[in-house]
């Protein structure tokens, strides 16, 4: 058997050790554009504040495709996927066989048009090693920093770069920062604490024109600066399924084997839409976790087994500047707020289940508890639901669950 | 694997646990030296109201949500042990939100611990086991 893997991120990492549970004999191929081995690229954000080190932020540690026996092919570019001959076409003019091919190439910046963006010279995306250690090139204490996007990658540059830097803007059309995972007083809440760390936010506006070292701003506001980063948003990479004739919508579609509407393709991670487990709609949700998930459900059907993997669902933990965040599912339905000293909880009821929360600064202790209700989809009337709301506990659930969950092998 | 269990029955909720916990990986030779005039943040933690009581620290779960979570590659799984290379965390709390247990927590620098079952300090076998004053605690196959 033989498998070939074109990307070499965290769906790549979760494919790889759960083929190999499986099946130690096969031959495993793995096929990566970037020329390192995988990394966390979350850690980006880490590395320019020195909270991590180049070697630190390797996602598995060094004996890893030895160990596994994984044959790297990287600095290589897949063109094409032939699915009558189950072959690739790469980049250097090579073929390679498969007999099962997983897709995990991941999505790579979406730059909208704006003029004269082009005779920016020090512009930069925010997503790769190789981004960041860019970035990192240009940066002086001097440097007047302009960031087009305040999702979490725009944030996280922000919050990495700021000791290194003079002045950092962050622009963005939402009207509130985190648009994608909070709700507004959510959004309130780290807004202000990016202002309190130094940080300008200018939020409902956009840039119209670069003039020079000046970005001028559809609101008639002007920005001065030396260093532009963008981070507006990220676009699924689906050209290869897409043009063998795959299922694709804003990504490539995939069932709950992650296998892809061709034969013997699967795909994984931020290049996919899945189901939503709490919505049961289609979604992109790129987040680490759900590629990791993928990937090793993918590995384990290509191995022969039969592996589902039908708990995807939006959920995020982040912070900034200290101010720690972190939040599951969907905003719908009831809601309890609970207020606390440096944040507050948000539980959102739908249906007699929890379908989302926001935790937000000291409310953050344990929050998995929430989240496996939310996966779970627990009925909330066979818990305490009272007490769970105040704090996250496993004394709030039925003394047979309890014993279930602490007592056995899990 | 052998873990740790809790019989929730045996329970006294007298914390002593909690307090060898931190002690057995506090680095210190001495549990006074460990504890005195320190608040402690062990590894597990009892839970309690209206007289139930009963400790908490990591299942050591066979499909570990925690270590498939974590975007640094700070946690694995080895032998059925779950660890946390510390020197990689960078604190995003993303084990936190992925743990039904609630088994993870920060340390005084902002970075992950957890139960290692005392393999990874200078103890060797699980010290909430052996300070447990009831038995309620146990280190067993099931």
């Amino acid at each position: 058997m033989h498998y070939v893997i074109v990307g070499n991120s965290i769906a790549s990492v979760g494919c790889i050790e759960s083929i190999r549970k499986i099946d130690q004999t096969g031959t495993i191929s793995v096929i990566g554009d970037e020329v390192h081995p995988c990394y966390s690229r979350p850690l980006i954000s880490y590395l320019l504040e020195n909270k991590t080190t180049e070697e630190k932020m390797t996602y598995r540690n060094d004996a890893f495709y030895e160990q596994n026996n994984v044959k790297l092919m990287l600095g290589k570019r897949v063109q094409a996927i032939n699915t009558e001959t189950k072959q690739l076409s790469i980049d250097d003019g090579s073929l390679v066989d498969y007999d099962k091919l997983l897709i995990a190439t991941g999505s790579c910046p979406f730059i909208p048009p704006m003029k004269n963006l082009e005779s920016v010279k020090n512009r930069f995306t925010f997503m790769t090693l190789d981004d960041a250690k860019n970035l990192e090139k240009v940066l002086t204490k001097e440097s007047r920093v302009l960031i087009i996007g305040a999702g979490l990658i725009g944030l996280k540059c922000a919050e990495g770069i700021r000791d290194r830097v003079k002045t950092i803007t962050v622009v963005d059309l939402a009207s509130r920062v985190l648009v994608s995972i909070l709700d507004e007083a959510g959004s309130s809440l780290v807004e202000k604490k990016l202002i309190s760390e130094g940080i300008t936010c200018i939020l409902g506006d956009s840039v119209k024109e670069f003039v020079n070292s000046d970005a001028l701003l559809t609101s008639g506001r002007v920005v001065g600066f030396d260093v532009l980063v963008l981070a507006v948003g990220v676009r699924p990479n689906v050209s290869l399924v897409k043009e063998a004739g795959g299922e694709v919508n804003r990504a490539i579609l995939i069932d709950e084997t992650c296998q892809t509407s061709l034969a013997d393709v699967y795909a994984a991670g931020d290049c996919c839409e899945s189901i939503d487990c709490i919505t049961n709609e289609r979604k992109v949700l790129a987040i680490l976790p759900n590629a990791y998930m993928q990937g090793e459900t993918a590995g384990r059907n290509m191995a022969g087994e039969d592996a589902f993997f039908d708990k995807a669902m939006a959920m995020n933990a982040i912070g900034f500047f200290g101010l720690h965040v972190i939040t599951a599912g969907i905003y719908q339905g009831s809601d309890k707020l609970f207020t606390t000293e440096s944040g507050y909880k948000r539980l959102f009821v739908q249906d007699g289940k929890l379908v989302g929360y926001i935790l937000i600064g000291d409310t953050i202790n344990r929050a998995g508890i929430y989240t496996s209700l939310v996966r779970n989809k627990t009925d909330l009337a066979t818990i305490d639901f009272d007490l769970i709301s105040e704090e996250p506990l496993l004394m709030a659930f039925a003394k047979k669950e309890r014993a279930h969950k602490l007592g056995d092998a899990q | 694997m052998k873990r740790v269990y809790v019989n929730e029955q045996w329970c006294l909720g007298c914390h002593l646990c909690e307090y060898y916990c931190a002690y057995a990986n506090s680095g210190q030779e001495s549990m006074v030296k460990a504890l005195k005039d320190r608040t402690i943040n062990p590894r597990i933690k009892v839970e309690e109201k209206n007289g139930i009581s009963f400790a908490v620290n990591c299942r050591h779960c066979n499909e570990p949500l925690c270590v498939k979570s974590c975007i640094a590659g700070a946690l694995s799984q080895v032998d059925g042990l779950i660890v946390v290379d510390a020197s990689k965390c960078v604190g995003c709390y993303s084990c936190i939100m992925a743990c039904p247990y609630g088994a993870l927590m920060p340390n005084e620098e902002g970075v992950m611990q957890k139960c290692e079952l005392c393999t990874t300090n200078t103890h060797g076998k699980p010290a909430c086991v052996q300070g447990c004053p009831n038995k309620a605690i146990v280190f067993e196959e099931r």
